[in-house]
């Protein structure tokens, strides 16, 4: 068969694979489908121009690491779902000369900035030619979280039965956000009505979080043990960035001193956008046991789908739909809050991890809680390990990091990461937003 | 100074009324509801034939408030830090519009206050809505 020719076309995943309504049920492939494998490429803070650390050429890395991991044929390997976007809020600035070496390096699509600042699968494949028997290409958008609940969802329904799932990022010069329509002197009145006010991207987050702290009475302040515990985490994470390049922890006076960007949001509430890539494989669980690592079971995938009513989500709305979005997890994975092992919610920004982690009930933790919890043991050696990844916060932006980690965990292969006050059983991860993320349960045994 | 405005098909009524100093919010005649910001079918029911735009008090609270240390936006830069607040409308709590309240010092914000809207020129000449502490002095 024609290189190219295979994967033409690939479309994002209906709405409907996604498991956001309530009352669905146990999930009807709870623990029949496994992830083995992981790669990861390295990390950078901005591209350099060489072709390998381009976005396509880390993808590369990151897909072939895991099919290494895994020890698949890379012929078995039946699909591919990834997102096709890789923007961190970096694009190709307007008139500037394309990359050509970087371009001319691969195979290329009809899109000369595939594989540079977007990706598509046909990229993906056309420059993977060990990959024969790809006959299942699907886009998951947004974050790796969409991509695993479509792999999962397809191997399940046995679209593919050995799947590589992808998330890439490319990450340019200049500052976040700083270009395009924001540095113009005027806007179109659509996005005018929320963008003139000039509010940066952990606004709504920051607003949220001041509404937190009114209603229960809690300080920003409360949060430096989070932040220390996740870049304490981070840099235990070898893929990481901050353990790559700047092994910097955060103390509690560098949190409280740091400068804001929205008070009550401060740098280190912000994740910082890096260039990474990382892979997964997915297969029936019957495959997975003949394979070189330890299967971790997916017992379930479950989304929001939830708008707030006008600009930004009340602490109601956000509220209501993380304990929402909390009862989907369970009852799909038929387990409760005190199956949990350890939870991987998202946190980039830092200032919603407690509304993820309150809505799961972790711990028995209520609404208006969990910041007195971060005053309690939550480190990995602890009873209450909370985002042993260390997440974006300790790693860098990619919003994945707490997927690798539960695989991770779950096989006893987290190295200085590992937890050790408590059996790495069953975890949750996900995100990104309250509203609007997609989780996934993962667990030692097919349940 | 705010990024000047040009209005598109779907939010020229809002604009225009700005400009006549009033404020106009889209409604829903068969759900009876407004919605904001303004969107080609109604958020409740789906309609796209139903929807209308309502003018309102232009009184309503402070419901909540950051302050803005770090702006992605060039023009407003140099007026940094300044408030953002979520005002909601008196007619309709559930309908936010933020504003930099003009008048309030920087993170003294009084949550919860009334605020009346104001019409202020945005680089293009265009008004827009903005919102003040009642009361307060213009
Ligand atoms: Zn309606």
């Amino acid at each position: 068969m024609a290189r190219g020719g295979r994967a033409a076309m690939s479309t994002p995943a209906p709405a409907s694979v996604y498991r956001s309504g309530e009352g669905l049920g146990l999930w009807e492939h709870r623990g029949k489908v496994a992830a083995v494998g992981i790669g990861h490429s390295p990390t950078a803070r901005r591209w350099d121009g060489k072709p390998a650390n381009s976005v396509g050429g880390i993808s590369l890395a990151a897909l072939r690491g895991a099919i290494e991991d895994s020890g698949v044929d890379p012929a078995d390997v039946d699909g591919l779902v990834m997102d096709p976007t890789t923007t961190t809020g970096a694009f190709w600035p307007q008139g500037k000369p394309l990359p050509w070496d970087a371009i001319n390096a691969y195979e290329r699509t009809d899109d000369p900035l595939d594989g540079i600042t977007r990706l598509s699968a046909e990229w993906m494949l056309k420059n993977m030619p060990e990959l024969t028997g790809v006959q299942f290409t699907r886009y998951g958008m947004g974050c790796m979280s969409s991509a695993i609940c479509v792999a999962a969802q397809a191997v399940g329904d046995g679209r593919t039965h050995t799947c590589l799932v992808l998330k890439s990022w490319h990450n340019l010069e200049g500052r976040y956000y700083q270009g395009g329509a924001n540095a113009g002197n005027a806007i179109p009145g659509s996005s005018a009505i929320r963008s003139l006010w000039g509010t940066p991207a952990c606004f709504g987050t920051a607003v949220q979080f001041a509404e937190y702290c009114r209603k229960y009475g809690k300080s920003h302040d409360m949060m430096a043990p989070f932040i220390e515990n996740s870049r304490n985490n981070g840099l235990k994470f070898p893929e990481g960035y901050w353990a790559q390049h700047r092994p910097e922890e955060i103390t509690p006076e560098d949190y409280k001193a740091a400068r804001w960007i929205a008070k009550p949001a401060n740098l280190f509430d912000n994740d910082m956008p890096i260039m990474v890539s990382a892979a997964y494989l997915f297969t029936t669980a019957e495959r997975a046991r003949q394979l070189k690592q330890k299967p971790v079971y997916i017992l379930n995938h479950a989304s929001s789908r939830t708008r707030p009513r006008s600009l930004t989500p009340t602490l109601d709305e956000v509220e209501e739909d993380t304990a929402r979005t909390a009862r989907k997890i369970y009852e799909g994975a038929g387990i409760t809050a005190a199956d949990l092992s350890f939870e991987n919610m998202y946190d980039g920004f830092a200032l919603f991890h407690q509304f993820h982690i309150e809505g799961l009930g972790y711990r028995g933790i209520k609404f208006g809680e969990a910041l007195d919890f971060y005053q309690t043991d939550i480190s990995i050696g602890g009873p209450n390990p909370v985002s042993p990844s260390g997440g974006n916060i300790g790693c860098g932006r990619s919003r994945f990091w707490m997927h690798t980690d539960c695989i991770q965990q779950i096989q006893r292969r987290a190295s200085s990461r590992q937890v050790t006050g408590v059996k790495p059983e069953v975890a949750v991860s996900g995100g990104p937003m309250p509203l609007g993320g997609n989780f996934t349960v993962w667990s030692s045994t097919p349940g | 100074m705010k990024q000047g405005v040009d209005p598109d098909d779907l939010t020229r009524p809002f604009w225009e009324a700005a400009n006549e100093g009033r404020l106009v919010i889209q409604y829903c005649a068969d759900c009876d509801r407004l919605q904001h910001p303004p969107g080609r079918t109604c958020h409740a029911c789906g309609s796209g034939d139903t929807l209308q735009w309502r003018q309102v008090s232009g009184r309503g609270r402070i419901y909540n408030y950051g302050v803005v240390h770090d702006c992605p936006i060039r023009l407003l830069q140099e007026d940094q830090p300044f408030n953002a607040a979520v005002v909601t409308l008196e007619e309709d709590p559930g309908i936010q519009m933020y504003s930099h309240l003009p008048g309030t010092p920087v993170d003294e914000v009084p949550v919860g206050e009334a605020v009346e809207v104001v019409f202020e020129a945005t680089a293009n000449g265009q008004k827009v809505p903005e919102w003040r502490v009642a009361g307060a002095q213009r």
